[in-house]
């Protein structure tokens, strides 16, 4: 093999993917910005065509209810990414973080709670303040544990948070808190416009905080506690010897997850009305880590997809449920978490990294830096700097 | 209280006794039935614990959370309840022989573990194997244990419905010591009889048999196990074999306990108690898994009596269980199926 | 240690586990005999006969009715762990419109089914479905209180009437929704019947009430509790949850209270384990069990021990109504009507006996339903302005050579 290769070119068997990738980021950011207007209004138009053929999830469920749902998802996994994918903490109880946002919600709206009521916007802030608090006292004792062990105490805790649910007599177990509150505005027929039934506007709101979450956390990212996360996540010992302060930063990511859990808990509640126990088991905690890992931890594209996949897969699915296959004289029953789960495994056995694998951006103003001291975009890892370095030699 | 008094009623009451009590210590339910819960929760600890050790087998050697562990499980359930069906047993009570009924037993006893042997083995091979070829980051692999345990799930679901299986009564448990004042009945000795019998088995291929110092030698190091010339997949799949051999005997006596325990997703909850009292042990840790088990079982059953109700069995549990993980992180018992790696 | 020592151990601890289950399985052999298990003090006849109004509307009508576009749709459960519940209710659906199509060429109804698994979480998003789909005039649904609760207020906001053929609750008819009809009693009226069954006809002087934590089991317990009153001793009460399978601690609890009938406020897959651990302890009293437990499923699951229990249900016995019983039976590859099957055909009967009186949108079907006056097969049916009916009967049953029968009105 040739050893000159100082000046070195970019891979000429580049897949038409990668190139487009390289393209895109040797765009200035406004440019980028101006190119995302297109994909965000069609984001924004999708409910209203709610007879699109082969994706609506009509006539078994209600197309913007469906994408209401995919959007909650989209910020779970958002929130559990920066947990997961950025700092590389296994949490498996991500689901008790977005159940104490959905009971703040309730219990500060709902008439079937004897707490004092606050609108329904102002209990957003204050989901995500109590979920972050509780991140925090979850974090501060467990954060020392390691790997797998962090994964164990964390499924512990979503579970007990579940328990909780099931126990407190305030929180009403199954029988559930009514009538949860929702943002103000009526329309032309007296109908709230934020109503159960309205799938659209809720789609609309979601996808508002969405953008707003992803300019927080992109900022997160570029920043020094994004460089830190990134350290810790490769190899946390090292971090430590460097100098970085890594339970500090870990704690950080904890809270901020948390925060974004609480906050689309919270939404959540908000369009469904009702808020009772039967939603918060481990299945969705590993379903939010699923959605995290099928996208490609660490990249926050690429986890908006995942999450987008597994929440829709099932509900387009919805049709099988009930359905009986007649075999002979065998009988099968159906349900769309059969597809499910097959097509977990197999995506996963053929894209292991995930649907867009994680870059890494470690120079800080490195696209201005590329292209005044090189002249060409900025190199970006597909995995991890390891990877990268190897493919410039 | 009026409407505004309960309108300004202080957060923090809500979680205090609030006329419909969550917590009702009952420290005299507690006495009386501490020797009834204690042979209970030994007898479903002993349950856990045969499930526990093949989620620490597992993980010893593969540094992999089997979620699907459940599965093979409720797998061997479902081939007790069909074998016992086939041999005739059902709702009613058996009048059978103390032979012919040993030998019904043995047989639900082998379908069960050969079915599950038979599941965890093509669980490795379909899904984890070719993971392992391609050198997949260790999240994957539990991505995919959960969509495994999904579909296991669903697919016994599409063969058998929602409901759970009408019950197969092994037979009829009676009283045969009183012990403290409580009876112990025969079901209860034999499980626990049983599962020793199989644990003490287990310990003694894994710590005095060749593929035992195999398995411990690829949880050590896998490249010099290789090196050394142990052929590590062979070793992998001969521990995914011993786990379900174990889930299989577990499911047997699962069955015993609860005859009409058999459904589709009947595992998943057994399933993550057994894995947290694998962790509480000392994940890695066979004789830990063990020791978890049986704590898990106690501490349940004590919980929730002292504390009145039955929902506080699991939390009681996990509780324990995040208790003891910040003061002694590797478990009780520590890691140790090959001395833990770092 | 070598091998040959190592295999003697092992044979040793075998033959003395095989002994000790030997000894176990002799002990059983010699003292079971029978083989149905404890029946408890009071054995009430079976009754066969079930008086059915002569003039019960049916859906077939007159045959000559004329419509065109219109659909009943149910919503509900068909799949989960309470799904049979739901598949009870929609065969009785599904055999009412049969029998109305086929008698009326003119009028051809359609019928959609919309599955919500029973969780309160799912069904408004398929409601709303439901309710948006313009040429659904009428439904029947939802079959459990915590689904119905959650999805009352979208039927109001479409004007859709929709009939419940099993949510008990009592509060479903204090929201002020004007859509809501409940086909049976509620639990303010099964509770009390179950209390009056215990102490009169069980004649149980002591009771433990166990209650599951679903709407519908905790609302049911504190009816039942508040009439029982001293009967109901409350140190042996106890709470379980939802997909519960080990009942140790309960079970210790009730037996330590000797008490001469338990009663268990929730369904049936959590009440079959319950009741067979019950027996296998030694209870030898009364298992009374409300209409969410009575299910051939109870009996399955339970085994022999299930030949304790008893039943009260707002539901009719449609196996006692042999027209009913053989149509189902013919459309159902030979099943008997399962709990809630006649009230959804009945339910249905009142909808299809609207839409061949001429209403053709959801406001004409609406006042259609609120105005009815006349007998169903199960009973008559005349609603209230909140939606319940004027009256309602508890039925009793028990558990008979592995089938539930019934015992008489309570």
């Amino acid at each position: 093999m040739t050893t000159t290769a100082k000046h070195v070119r970019p891979v000429t068997r580049e897949s038409g993917i990668r190139r487009f990738r390289t393209w895109w980021n040797s765009l200035s950011r406004p440019q980028q910005w101006l190119g995302m207007v297109p994909v965000v209004a069609l984001v924004y138009l999708l409910p209203l065509w709610h007879t699109m053929p082969i994706f609506s999830t009509e006539p078994n469920k209600d197309f913007p209810i469906s994408l209401f749902s995919a959007a909650v998802l989209v910020l779970v996994a958002l929130g559990l990414n920066v947990v997961v994918g950025q700092a590389g903490l296994l949490d498996l109880g991500y689901v008790g973080f977005f159940a104490i946002g959905t009971y703040v919600t309730a219990l500060l709206t709902s008439k079937d709670s004897t707490l004092h009521k606050l609108p329904y916007l102002a209990t957003l802030p204050l989901a995500m303040l109590v979920t972050m608090v509780a991140g925090l006292l979850l974090g501060t004792p467990t954060l020392r544990l390691r790997g797998d062990y962090l994964a164990i105490v964390t499924l512990g805790f979503g579970e007990i948070v579940r328990l909780l649910a099931t126990i407190v007599p305030a929180v009403k177990g199954q029988v559930g808190l009514q009538e949860v509150g929702h943002p103000p505005g009526t329309q032309a027929n007296g109908q709230p416009i934020f109503g159960p039934t309205n799938g659209t506007a809720w789609y609309w709101l979601v996808v508002t905080v969405i953008i707003i979450v992803l300019l927080f956390i992109g900022n997160l990212e570029r920043s020094r506690v994004g460089r830190a996360w990134v350290a810790i996540r490769e190899d946390e010992d090292a971090a430590q010897i460097m100098g970085v302060s890594t339970f500090k930063f870990k704690l950080w990511a904890f809270a901020i997850g948390a925060a974004i859990g609480g906050l689309s808990g919270a939404l959540q509640a908000g369009q469904v009305g009702f808020v009772n126990n039967q939603d918060f088991g481990v299945q969705f905690s590993v379903l939010y880590l699923a959605a995290v890992v099928l996208g490609g931890s660490g990249n926050k594209v690429g986890v908006m997809l995942g999450a987008f996949i597994v929440s829709y897969l099932p509900n387009r699915f919805t049709f099988l449920s009930g359905t009986t296959v007649q075999i002979g004289k065998l009988a099968l029953h159906l349900q769309q978490y059969l597809v499910f789960g097959l097509a977990l495994i197999v995506l996963m056995i053929f894209r292991p990294q995930g649907l867009l694998g994680a870059r890494l951006r470690l120079l800080a103003n490195g696209r201005q830096a590329y292209q005044r001291l090189v002249g060409r975009p900025e190199q970006l890892s597909s995995d991890s700097a390891l990877t990268s370095e190897q493919e410039a030699v | 209280m009026s409407q505004q008094e309960r309108e300004a009623v202080h957060p923090l009451t809500l979680f205090l006794a609030d006329g419909n009590s969550w917590i009702n210590f009952d420290v005299t339910s507690f006495k009386t039935l501490f020797w009834d819960n204690t042979f209970n929760g030994l007898t479903y600890g002993a349950i856990y614990s045969l499930i526990a050790m093949g989620y620490t087998l597992v993980y010893g050697v593969l540094r992999l959370i089997n979620f699907a562990h459940s599965e093979v499980f409720i797998s061997g359930a479902f081939a007790v309840y069909f074998t016992l069906s086939y041999l005739g047993f059902g709702g009613a009570h058996p009048s059978l022989s103390p032979i012919a009924l040993v030998g019904d037993l043995l047989l639900a006893a082998v379908a069960a573990m050969v079915v599950s042997g038979i599941v965890a083995i093509i669980l490795e091979r379909v899904a984890y194997r070719p993971l392992r070829k391609r050198n997949a980051p260790p999240l994957v692999f539990l991505i995919t244990a959960i969509g495994a345990s999904f579909a296991i799930q669903y697919i016994w679901y599409a063969f058998r419905g929602a409901n759970a299986e009408s019950a197969v009564i092994m037979f009829v448990p009676h009283p045969v010591f009183t012990v403290f004042g409580t009876n112990i009945d025969d079901q209860q000795i034999t499980i626990v009889a049983a599962a020793i019998l199989v644990m003490v088995v287990v310990d003694r291929f894994i710590n005095h048999s060749r593929f035992g110092r195999g398995i411990r030698a690829v949880a050590q190091d896998p490249d010099t196990a290789t090196l050394m010339g142990v052929n590590k997949e062979r070793i992998i799949m001969i521990t995914f074999l011993v786990g379900g051999l174990l889930a299989g005997a577990a499911a047997l006596f699962y069955v015993m306990r609860v005859p009409s325990g058999v459904q589709y997703n009947g595992g998943f909850n057994l399933g993550i108690k057994a894995f947290a009292a694998a962790v509480l042990g000392g994940i890695g840790n066979i004789r830990g898994a063990m020791l978890g088990g049986v704590l898990i079982g106690l501490i349940g059953d004590y919980g929730q009596t002292l504390l009145g109700a039955s929902t506080w069995s699991d939390i009681i549990a996990f509780v324990a269980l995040v208790v003891i993980l910040m003061f002694r992180p590797t478990g009780v018992l520590g890691e140790s199926l090959g001395k833990a790696r770092v | 240690m070598s091998a040959a020592r190592f295999a003697r151990a092992v044979t040793v601890v075998a033959v003395l586990s095989l002994a000790l289950t030997g000894c176990a399985a002799k002990n059983n052999a010699t003292s079971s005999g029978a083989g149905s298990g404890p029946t408890g003090p009071v054995n009430l006849p079976e009754q066969t006969a079930l008086p059915v109004p002569g003039d019960a509307a049916k859906p077939a009508g007159d045959g000559k009715a004329k419509c065109s576009g219109v659909t009943i749709a149910y919503a509900g459960a068909e799949s989960g762990g309470n799904a049979q519940l739901g598949i009870n209710i929609y065969s009785g659906i599904q055999l009412a419109i049969n029998q109305h199509n086929t008698a009326n060429p003119g009028c051809q109804v359609a019928f959609k089914k919309y599955d919500t698994a029973g969780d309160p979480a799912q069904a408004p998003g398929v409601v709303t479905q439901v309710v948006g789909s313009k040429d659904i005039i009428g439904a029947v649904g939802l079959p459990f209180s915590g689904e119905s609760k959650a999805t009352g207020g979208i039927f109001q906001t479409g004007g859709l009437v929709h009939i419940t053929p099993s949510a008990t609750n009592p509060s479903l008819t204090t929201n002020g929704w004007t859509t809501f009809f409940r086909a049976l009693g509620n639990d303010s009226v099964q509770g009390p019947a179950a209390a009056k069954f215990l102490t009169g006809k069980l004649k149980a002087k002591k009771v433990c009430v166990i209650q599951d934590d679903s709407d519908y089991g905790i609302g049911l317990a504190k009816e039942t509790n508040a009439t029982l009153g001293g009967s109901a001793d409350t140190a042996c009460s106890d709470k379980v949850t939802t997909g519960q399978k080990d009942f140790s601690s309960t079970v210790s609890k009730v037996m330590a209270a000797k008490p001469d009938a338990v009663f268990y406020s929730g369904y049936y897959a959590e009440g079959a384990p319950f009741d067979q651990q019950l027996v296998n302890k030694g209870f030898t009293g009364v298992f009374l069990g409300p209409d969410g437990t009575k299910d051939i499923a109870f009996v399955k699951q339970a085994g022999a021990a299930s030949s304790n229990a008893y039943f009260v249900c707002p539901c009719v016995p449609g196996e006692l109504i042999p027209s009913f019983a053989q149509a189902y039976a013919a459309a159902n590859s030979g099943a008997a009507p399962g709990t809630y099957s006649l009230e959804g055909y009945d339910a249905a009967t009142v909808l299809l006996a609207g839409i061949d009186s001429g209403a053709t949108d959801r406001a004409a079907l609406l006042n259609y339903v609120k105005t009815y006056n006349a007998d169903g097969l199960s009973k008559h049916f005349q609603w209230n302005s909140t939606g319940e009916l004027a009256n309602t009967t508890v039925y009793g049953y028990k558990v008979q050579n592995g089938k539930i029968v019934f015992v008489g009105t309570v």
